[in-house]
């Protein structure tokens, strides 16, 4: 079953991977900001199961941290982005 | 019984990889940042419940379940947030 | 194997897009994704400390500070009116290619395996209390290198505030935010702090025995009340409020006075008494989070600006 759960979370990281060439092309803004969403919930899901599968509550600290973090990058992406509430 | 929790856990681990890889997929394929948007929203959330209801069973190794449950809540939260502002400025643009 | 080598791709591949992007918003995005790749990095590396920070300070705050930076710069485009010339182009790219040549140099001539205090560490950490390696090595071991870095994030602050415009000082820091009647920010302002500063606390009382600590409870504080803050739900002090200024100045001050009172007792700057240095580094780590968190938030927001 680890070794199962740690396959796992290969393959999260590996869709989040396959889904970054469309935040680098864009073209839009709000795609680059969609990276910080697609890797934040990609990279918890991954600790998650690392976590489980190696039996290291740290991880799911960092889960935690990630969460609340990537969220706060995420709003203010999205209110300095050009077009945004607080865009120049 | 431990056997069968461990097909179903596995079972929605897998389920919630499917959700990641369509997200994924909508967020190729989709033609406008806010049907990707929609994909990415909605796949990954689900995905990541998915993937923390598995994972419960064998809660007690990181500390109990209340602390996965918790990592889904603020996720969830957040993205609820994240996306109509996302969508309002793909919308303007 | 297979996810060390995506990872290792989509870090290059973000790197190298954030420094092609065009548009200085595209590319703090870009590089707010680069932390976060930074930090998955890290992780499988085991250095989940480096990965805790690199994601709560690097990508978070270190982003919406380049955000705001970029924003500014936008609103008064002197910068951009003179592109750099060819010449000078080329100059800064030979400039960076060679510093990292020397930096790949340096790590490829690194003995193997490389020089480790590691088992020092390990011997002497029971004498600090702490169960956690690396809060042992900052608190304890290095306490002076803590202690200077908690003064530069002060010195940042005084740096920071010095570049307010006369006419707008002494101000609050940064614009004021309208109060959002409803929508989803302003619903995130009221849900989302509660959960944020707890697991803050969380993280930073873990932080004696595990991946955590000071640095990483602070960003995230400094992250919530600047979300509270952009919702309009809290307005900030001016500069000149007593108590802000204290708090920032408090933590580094404590553990100023604490390696002074090492030195009449103990013979050495930043000596423990023996016994006493768990709850002696509980105390500095909780101060330091109250400074760190508010000064961090300070240097993200920036000076008061003028009113339009």
């Amino acid at each position: 079953m680890p070794d199962l759960l740690l396959v796992a979370a290969g393959l999260v990281l590996a869709s989040v991977v396959v889904g970054l060439p469309r935040v680098l092309r864009g073209p839009g803004v709000v795609d680059r900001i969609m990276a910080a969403q697609l890797l934040g919930t990609g990279g918890i899901a991954a600790l998650l199961l690392a976590g489980v599968a190696t039996a290291t509550p740290a991880f799911v600290d960092a889960a935690l941290v990630l969460a609340l973090l990537a969220a706060f990058a995420t709003i203010a992406m999205a209110r300095a982005a050009p077009g945004g509430d607080d865009a120049p | 019984m431990s056997l069968l929790v461990d097909a179903l856990a596995l079972l929605a681990i897998l389920l919630g990889l499917v959700f990641f890889a369509a997200g994924t997929a909508g967020l190729l394929r989709f033609p406008d940042a806010s049907s990707r948007l929609h994909a990415l929203t909605k796949a990954d959330h689900l995905g990541l419940g998915l993937i923390v209801i598995g994972l419960l069973p064998r809660a007690e190794a990181v500390g109990g379940p209340a602390r996965l449950i918790a990592v889904w809540v603020l996720v969830l939260v957040s993205s609820a947030a994240a996306g109509p502002l996302l969508a309002r400025l793909a919308r303007r643009r | 194997m297979i996810a060390d080598a995506l990872i290792a791709a989509a870090i290059l591949a973000v790197a190298l897009a954030t420094v092609a992007a065009r548009g200085s918003f595209t590319a703090v995005a870009l590089f707010i994704a680069y932390g976060l790749l930074l930090s998955f990095a890290w992780v499988r590396l085991g250095a989940m400390d480096v990965a805790l920070t690199e994601a709560a300070i690097g990508a978070g705050l270190s982003g919406a500070l380049l955000l705001g930076a970029a924003s500014r710069v936008a609103r008064h485009p002197v910068a951009a009116e003179r592109p750099p010339g060819r010449a000078m182009t080329v100059a800064i790219g030979i400039g960076c290619a060679g510093v990292t040549a020397a930096l790949a140099a340096a790590i490829l001539a690194l003995p193997d395996p490389a020089p480790s205090l590691a088992p020092q560490v390990a011997a002497n950490m029971q004498a600090t209390g702490l169960g956690n390696p690396v809060a042992a090595v900052l608190m304890s071991f290095r306490g002076l290198d803590t202690l200077l870095e908690s003064a530069v994030l002060v010195l940042a602050v005084i740096a920071a505030w010095s570049l307010a415009p006369k006419e707008s000082w002494p101000g609050p820091p940064g614009l004021v935010q309208p109060l959002l009647p409803g929508g989803p920010l302003a619903l995130l302002a009221r849900l989302l702090p509660p959960l944020g500063i707890l697991v803050a606390v969380h993280v930073l009382w873990i932080g004696k025995d595990a991946p955590g600590g000071k640095f990483q409870a602070a960003a995230i504080l400094a992250a919530m009340w600047m979300l509270a803050w952009m919702a309009g739900r809290v307005a900030l002090p001016p500069v000149s409020a007593r108590w802000l200024r204290v708090v920032v100045a408090a933590g580094p001050a404590l553990f100023i006075a604490i390696g002074l009172l090492g030195w009449l007792t103990e013979g050495a700057f930043l000596a423990y008494p023996p016994g006493l240095a768990l709850p002696i580094i509980m105390v500095v780590e909780i101060a330091l989070t109250a400074s760190i968190a508010v000064a961090l938030a300070l240097l993200v927001i920036g000076p008061p600006v003028r009113r339009a």
